[in-house]
């Protein structure tokens, strides 16, 4: 099991933001919003930038590769793919922390896992191809692991508009 | 086929192809649509036209860089979690996603006794203090209409692959 730490021991990490470029900069900044869907979308941002195209793709292929961004494509909207969505927690003692994790970790359908620090200390992602498949899954997560899984589906979302500054 | 009626009305067999086709990235050409077009025996043009619709339909949300934001200095993931009357989630939850820093806000259900809070934002700050500030905007602008309210921490990424669409199963 392979466990990213989210807090580095130190403020003086080697991933500081002081580490990028103004180019790469604008480039996440910008492409977070989204790439206009154009004939040339790349040569459209980059005119944008005031960049080369080829400058453009090779900075992404390069944040990519190093982790600097975990993706660049379409952002789908499982809920409007037909398909089930959910946030789940669950409390789990410490002792059996490990053994769980790999348990629910090996279902296809948890998308995200994040340990964080309550009494309800593991909280996941669910996506299913159909909307019943979400308390089915949840059925079987509560078999496997032996613990209670509690649901909750969002009721109502409230626009937001996600950016990172950098 | 294994999926329900309604996702075969929202997305046709070229639709799924070409997620199936991009969940893992767009390509990185000059011409991304020209590209996948060749890949899956489609024009160009249709292919840009679907990712048109798509968008225009909210099945994808854009196109565009998911950032690793522990490594653009964002290393502190709150998600704050308030009791709000069920009166007044409706009205407040609109202006607690309109705080530029909220990320995600969602209402969801109560279980009590282990779980009091409906009102869901997800809060990123380059430190603890700053969640903490955030938090104190969010607990302004819900006043007297919450009655509690706590921030959970991340300690660790458990899994993360983000949302995929499988393969469809041939069994019915």
């Amino acid at each position: 099991m392979s466990v990213m730490a989210e807090r580095p021991p130190s403020p003086q990490s080697s991933d500081d933001i002081s580490d990028f470029t103004n180019t790469e900069r604008a480039i996440i900044n910008r492409l977070q919003l989204g790439l206009p869907l154009t004939e040339t979308p790349y040569r459209d941002v980059a005119e944008d930038l005031g960049i080369d195209e080829q400058d453009l793709l090779d900075h992404l292929q390069a944040m990519l590769a190093d982790g600097t961004l975990t993706r660049f494509g379409p952002m789908f909207h499982a809920g409007e793919m037909g398909g089930g969505l959910t946030l789940a927690a669950m409390r789990i003692p410490e002792a059996d922390f490990e053994r769980v994790t790999e348990q629910v970790n090996s279902f296809e359908e948890v998308a995200h896992n994040y340990r964080r620090e309550h009494e309800l200390n593991m909280w996941f992602v669910l996506a299913t191809e159909t909307p019943g498949g979400i308390a089915e899954t949840i059925e079987r997560i509560e078999t496997l692991t032996g613990y209670p899984v509690y649901n909750m589906p969002k009721e109502q979302e409230f626009h937001v508009h996600l950016h990172f500054e950098v | 086929m294994s999926t329900s009626t309604l996702k075969s009305e929202l997305l046709s067999d070229q639709d799924r192809e070409l997620i199936m086709a991009t969940q893992a990235g767009l390509p990185l050409v000059s011409d991304p649509w020209t590209e996948l077009g060749s890949q899956l025996g489609m024009p160009a043009s249709e292919v840009l036209e679907r990712f048109q619709k798509m968008q225009a339909s909210g099945v994808i949300r854009r196109v565009a860089a998911v950032p690793n934001h522990y490594k653009l200095g964002y290393r502190f993931n709150g998600m704050t979690v308030w009791d709000v009357a069920d009166d007044a989630i409706a009205e407040l939850g609109e202006r607690v996603g309109e705080l530029p820093f909220v990320s995600h806000c969602y209402r969801r259900p109560r279980h009590l006794p282990y779980w009091s809070y409906n009102l869901f934002a997800m809060v990123h700050g380059t430190s603890g203090d700053e969640v903490e500030d955030k938090a104190g905007r969010i607990a302004d602008v819900l006043g007297d209409a919450c009655s509690g309210h706590t921030i959970l921490y991340s300690s660790a990424i458990l899994k993360k692959t983000g949302l995929r669409l499988r393969k469809q199963k041939d069994n019915g």
